[in-house]
């Protein structure tokens, strides 16, 4: 089955969950900048969470299906379809997105997944080393996405539980844990509110608001980073690492956000404000383990909806 | 989860790095997602869910550690670079040149004179972070980056040598270019270095780095 792109948004791109085990090489995990939502939109529609589906941000993009299919969505509000249950697609219908009316990111599940190539464990496009995804790109209008055939229904009207969902909002107050150099800034992260500077992307969330000294200027040397790591460079101004982030990094950590929060800091537009609060290492692992137990449920419970 | 091998970087630190990888990739502790080593680190990325305790996983990270003190290291690969310098490949050739109050040609001799040893991979795939560089060719960053700079560019940033693999922004200045390809994201082994590894600089001709593409 076939998907034509008639108008591609803003910055749509392939993405799944990341890649994992070539961050010695530099190859950054990359895949949904909101992994719980692309997981959702992906067993709304009966495939495994890890499914290639497709990243839009800030202006939605518009589709024609080329055959019958199963279609959801989930993340930010961009029109065009209701979120939190799949639809079904009749072949030569379009279904078009407009702009984010609330969060950032909408990610795009069909039944069955893309055909994407999977290169080094993943299928997400790497959009600043061009590789992965389609074409190492973003889409183009015009682009044609190959769709695995599956024959695929559901029964019933049903929701997926909005209490499962994180708590997605334009000032959220997000957990972090204590980073290795968080002793060398006086005054907390906890303390400011910012706001998200639009030279945000893929690559970090970059705050602006209160601004960071640093006691000493000792020169670090680089180590690994990972999205979630909150780096302060001399400017003083915090940057969230997020998907894209570099592998090894050398500025100060000050925190690091935890997973399971990183999908309310994805939702962030330009001018969104943000606040932190500190976490024990300990309770950022439970709710992590509350998280995949909760997705564990919802898969068993949707396993029986699709025929 | 870091593990810190050592303060400064030197040769034993980056061999205890890079024993101690091997040792984790070998037999990770349950629960291990990825190991990232760099010049003094290790980092072992864990799955939450599936470590059965976080000091216990701690803990054995910390014996993995000790014993990587101990154990011997493999010879590493040696790396030859060619590379075609100075001209519109390393428009920077003479502000390393004015700064190190010596001539063109004498910094490319200090340039391709070291063993330089890749202390990191990163910031985009395949990008090695050489050490090694004779102090007097170390020269600042820019103080505005480059929107684009070349793939294959070989360039100074600080004390540190290294490589784009790929065409991208950056604050090095570019001293010249190789032909080589540097990272290929279809092949079994995608990149040409990893940590550990020796690399030499072999100047070449414009006309020699033509003919090797």
């Amino acid at each position: 089955m076939e998907i034509t792109v008639i108008r591609p948004g803003m910055l749509t791109t392939v993405q799944d969950l990341g890649r994992c085990g070539h961050r010695a090489l530099g190859v950054s995990p990359g895949g949904a900048m909101d992994p719980f939502a692309l997981r959702m939109a992906n067993l709304l529609v009966g495939n495994d969470g890890n499914t290639a589906g497709l990243e839009m941000t800030l202006a939605g993009a518009e589709f024609e299906f080329g055959a019958d299919t199963l279609v959801a969505v989930a993340g930010a509000d961009m029109g065009g379809l209701e979120s939190r249950r799949p639809h079904r697609v009749k072949a030569g219908e379009r279904v078009k997105f407009g702009p984010a009316k609330q969060g950032c990111r909408t990610y795009l599940a069909v039944a069955g997944g893309f055909q994407i190539k999977s290169l080094l464990g993943g299928c997400g496009t790497d959009l600043r080393s061009k590789f992965g995804g389609h074409a190492g790109r973003a889409l183009l209008a015009g682009d044609v996405l190959e769709v695995h055939d599956v024959k695929r229904d559901f029964t019933g009207v049903w929701f997926a539980d909005q209490s499962m969902f994180p708590n997605y909002s334009a000032s959220p107050v997000i957990r972090v844990v204590v980073g290795a150099e968080a002793a060398e800034f006086s005054g907390g992260i906890s303390r400011p509110e910012f706001t998200v500077s639009a030279k945000s992307d893929r690559m970090g969330i970059r705050l602006d608001g209160a601004k960071f000294a640093r006691n000493g200027s000792r020169q670090l040397i680089s180590s690994a980073v990972n999205p979630g790591t909150i780096q302060v460079p001399p400017d003083g101004e915090p940057i969230v690492l997020m998907a894209d982030a570099q592998t090894i990094g050398g500025y100060p950590r000050i925190a690091h956000v935890i997973s399971a929060d990183l999908p309310l800091l994805a939702q962030l537009k330009p001018g969104d404000k943000v606040r932190f609060t500190n976490v024990k290492i300990a309770a950022a692992h439970q709710v992590w383990r509350e998280r995949e137990r909760n997705f564990g449920l919802l898969a068993q419970g949707l396993h029986m909806k699709f025929q | 989860m870091a593990i810190e091998v050592g303060e400064v970087v030197t040769t034993a630190v980056l061999a205890k790095v890079g024993a101690l990888t091997l040792k984790l990739r070998k037999d990770p502790p349950r629960g291990t997602v990825e190991i990232v080593p760099a010049a003094t680190t290790v980092t072992v990325f864990y799955d939450p869910c599936r470590i059965t305790g976080f000091k216990d996983f701690c803990a054995e990270l910390e014996i993995f550690a000790n014993k990587a003190k101990l154990a011997k290291v493999k010879k590493p690969r040696a790396i030859i670079v060619p590379v075609c310098y100075g001209g519109e490949f390393g428009p920077e050739l003479s502000v390393v040149a004015t700064q190190a109050k010596l001539t063109e040609k004498a910094v490319v001799v200090l340039h391709t004179k070291p063993v330089y040893t890749v202390h990191a991979v990163g910031f985009m795939p395949g990008f090695p972070y050489l050490g090694g560089l004779n102090p007097k060719l170390h020269t600042p960053r820019l103080d505005q980056p480059r929107v684009i700079v070349a793939a294959g560019s070989v360039g100074i940033g600080g004390s540190q040598t290294g490589i784009y693999p790929f065409e991208s922004p950056g604050g090095w200045n570019l001293i010249g270019r190789t032909p080589l390809k540097l990272f290929q994201a279809e092949e079994v082994e995608p990149s040409l270095f990893s940590v550990g590894d020796r690399v030499m600089f072999k100047a070449i001709t414009m006309e020699e780095f033509e003919k090797w593409k």
